[in-house]
């Protein structure tokens, strides 16, 4: 028994993310996921600035916030401290794109290499949300940031998403996995697999963003379905370094994903960029190659 | 019993015996003697710590602070670079109050680079919260570490250390050093009791963060830590003293000062050398004391100015600038004894390894009492 | 009240933030339809959607901040957003 306040979750109410936020959701669900006998290493960044304005902490259990960029080395340090105490909590760093793609890899990259048992989960909204929508390693391309906008002579974000799952698979990490807010139940599946792994496991989940996406708030889910539907997002399992199982969709263009947000809105205003959207469906292509998530029309019986 | 090993082994053979749980260190000149010494501690079974073989100095520091905050007692060590890349974790871990005890071994800042001592990579972060202690010989760096620990841990207290010794005349010199034997070691270091963890069966959120309502209070709780640090170590260090009649419990230490005129004021092995320097200086009839800086953080100004009632002239030697102002320990001493009518000059001497001689403090005393200070001493000007 | 060392609390605080103000939209919840899946609850980022004894499922107005996702996810289209009247 933790002694929390009665009606206390793990994740409580009473948090300052914008209403409608898909990393909100997904925190709840990881909590939901690994019970109480965890510590949460949480970084820099939205999650983290709309849980915790002194004293008021959305919280219920052990959670430590130190930068931005080194959630991974902390984790480290946890872990190696409750292996020496032989307790038994499950040690979970939960940080953005941001915090992991760019600004954490030194330390994301040591700790995956040392082997450590933790559990790394990313909430991708694809851009520096909390400082006010700048481009990552993980905003895709041609999407709008305030630091790659869409000019006379851009396209906006001019390079391909960082693949970090397979960047940590190289590590030699026994299970990775992406996820999305979109299945819920499949995202806790993979948090607790990943928990239950001995060894350094990450989970990338994608958490739409209505503030720097530019959708209406009630819309987060169906973005986040969008984005597997029309293969720009897969959710796959790695074991071992090998791709084992993917969601196959019936793919939709990816046009119908990109009309519906802001950021992608110069791609159809103030002319119809046929080029630009082709850049964009080869990527989608791509993945449904790569993961073969692509659902095959059934063949004629001979 | 005395044994003959160098300081970086004797600071290794210290720490094993203060059982730190978790070691997380990144190699870097002149410290690498001591990391690898509890390396092969801990691969012999002679420590029973995890040791993390971090990937920077920054990771270094930061898997400390999530082994302390977790309930570990934890030790790392570094200099110069490495602790410049450390900045932004040392403001991190004072302000989430981790009793971490860090070794400095004491070495220049590039650019440009140098391997080479002097204590501007200690003293660059001033600021940041961490209790400050310079030791004068390889004895005293290994009491230090015990004393730094206590201390630090005491529920009144809840900061980090920097435990600094200089490096190469200190880290890889041999001397005669007694370390305290395990038993004694416990006898005078409790196990690790902290204040708050993290822990799932008592929940709680480290590092939030403050908005302009409360950022100040908890700097200012920080700074009266630090104030109230003085007593504790002062009383930590009695204890010591009783126990192995080693006196640490002073901020300041006055060598023959009792009639001086004046004074030098230093802080580190270079205190060693100007001893030597005062002994010569005495028999030839001159009345020169040195008042010896242990406690840099916090600053013992009372102390200081105490210490220095009755000096006309004090030489304050700084092995660091801070550039476009003067030496930081100068600086502050001139702080201290501002409106004493005392006349304080400061020179910065023995930067990156430059050698500091008897004849060079002879002729700095001689300096001050020409009344000309304030300036880099020692400079080759054939090379500027 | 006494700050806690090392910018630490203990969980519950954030309760006293009654998010509910922050809305234009409330939702509203018809009890005839509601099919007790749960998809809601699931779905919703302040996890202020509560089961009742009923086995139906309610918001608690005190923190929704009336973003419109459980309108959204309803399979039976039994939750409407409407303009809150202040």
């Amino acid at each position: 028994m933790t002694g929390l306040p009665e009606g206390c979750d793990l994740f409580t109410p009473g948090h300052r993310a914008c209403g409608g936020c898909g990393p909100a959701l997904a925190a709840r669900l990881l909590l939901k996921a690994t019970g109480e006998n965890v510590i949460v290493v949480n970084s820099t960044g939205c999650m983290e600035v709309f849980s915790t304005p002194y004293p008021e902490t959305t919280w219920g259990v052990p959670w430590i916030h130190s930068l931005f960029e080194n959630a991974a080395a902390v984790a480290s340090g946890i872990e190696a401290s409750l292996k020496k105490q032989g307790r038994s909590e499950k040690v979970v760093c939960i940080c953005g794109d941001g915090a992991t793609f760019d600004i954490g890899m030194l330390c994301i990259s040591g700790a995956f290499e040392r082997g450590h048992d933790i559990t790394y989960v990313c909430y991708d909204n694809e851009a520096y949300m909390n400082t006010g929508i700048q481009r990552s390693g993980a905003t895709p391309y041609a999407a709008s940031t305030t630091t790659s906008p869409a000019g006379a002579f851009s396209p906006g974000n001019v390079r391909p998403k960082k693949d970090m799952p397979a960047i940590l698979a190289a590590h030699g990490a026994p299970y990775v996995a992406t996820a999305s807010i979109a299945y819920p139940a499949d995202f806790e599946k993979k948090v607790r697999r990943a928990i239950n792994t001995p060894g350094p496991c990450y989970v990338q989940v994608h958490t739409p963003c209505c503030t720097g996406w530019g959708f209406e708030s009630g819309e987060t889910i169906n973005m986040a379905k969008l984005a597997i539907e029309t293969g720009l997002w897969v959710n796959y399992e790695m074991v071992n370094g090998v791709v084992e199982k993917a969601k196959k969709v019936k793919r939709k263009p990816v046009e119908e994903y990109l009309s519906r947000q802001k950021r992608f809105q110069h791609l159809f205003k103030p002319s119809h960029r046929d080029d630009l959207i082709a850049e964009i469906q080869k990527i989608a292509d791509a993945n449904a190659e790569r993961f073969g998530t692509d659902i095959k029309p059934k063949e004629p019986i001979e | 019993m005395l044994e003959i090993m160098e300081g970086s082994h004797a600071v290794a053979e210290i720490v094993k015996r203060c059982r730190p749980q978790v070691i997380a260190a990144y190699p870097i000149t002149p410290q690498t003697h001591i990391v690898e010494a509890l390396a092969q501690m801990v691969a012999d079974c002679e420590l029973d710590a995890d040791y993390i073989t971090v990937e920077s100095e920054f990771s270094a520091l930061s898997a400390c602070l999530g082994a302390s905050a977790a309930g570990s007692r934890v030790y790392s060590a570094t200099t110069s670079q490495g602790l410049a890349l450390m900045f932004e974790v040392c403001f991190n871990v004072a302000g989430l109050r981790q009793p971490i005890v860090m070794t400095i071994a004491n070495r220049s800042l590039g650019a440009p680079l140098s391997i080479w001592n002097d204590q501007q990579d200690s003293i660059s972060l001033r600021d940041s919260g961490w209790l400050q202690v310079y030791a004068e010989d390889n004895q005293e760096a290994v009491d230090l570490h015990m004393i730094a620990y206590r201390v630090c841990e005491d529920h009144d207290v809840l900061l980090p250390a920097f435990v600094c010794f200089d490096g190469y005349v200190l880290t890889h010199t041999y001397e005669p050093v007694s370390i305290p034997t395990q038993e004694e070691v416990d006898a005078y270091l409790p196990a690790f009791n902290p204040y708050q963890r993290l822990d799932a069966s008592n929940p709680l959120s480290f590092g939030m963060y403050a908005t302009p309502d409360y950022y100040m209070e908890f700097r200012y709780e920080i700074d009266q830590a630090q104030h109230r640090a003085k007593e504790v170590f002062a009383k930590a260090g009695r204890e010591f003293a009783e126990q192995f009649e080693r006196d640490y419990s002073a901020p300041v230490e006055g060598y023959r000062l009792e009639d001086a005129d004046t004074a030098i004021l230093a802080m580190g092995s270079i205190c060693g050398t100007v001893k030597d320097a005062i002994d010569e200086m005495r028999d030839a009839g001159k009345k020169v004391g040195l008042l010896k800086i242990r406690m840099f953080r916090p600053f013992p100004a009372d102390e200081i100015a105490d210490a220095l009632k009755g000096v006309s002239t004090v030489a304050v030697l700084d092995r660091n600038i801070s550039l476009g102002s003067g030496g930081a320990v100068g600086t502050e001493v001139k702080a201290a004894l501002s409106g004493s009518g005392t006349a304080v000059y400061d020179y910065i001497v023995a930067l990156g390894g430059r050698d500091i001689r008897k004849k060079d403090i002879a002729e700095i005393v001689d300096l001050a009492e020409e009344g000309r200070g304030d300036m880099f001493y020692g400079l080759r000007t054939e090379v500027l | 009240m006494a700050l806690r060392v090392g910018c630490a609390a203990p969980p519950g605080k954030a309760l006293e933030n009654k998010t509910g103000t922050w809305r234009v939209f409330k939702p509203v919840f018809d009890p005839e339809t509601c099919n007790r899946c749960g998809i809601c609850a699931q779905f919703c980022p302040e996890g202020c959607i509560r089961e009742t004894d009923e086995g139906i499922f309610e918001p608690d107005l005190d923190y929704c901040k009336g973003c419109g996702i459980c309108e959204e996810v309803c399979p039976k289209e039994s939750i409407r957003m409407e303009k809150e009247e202040k």
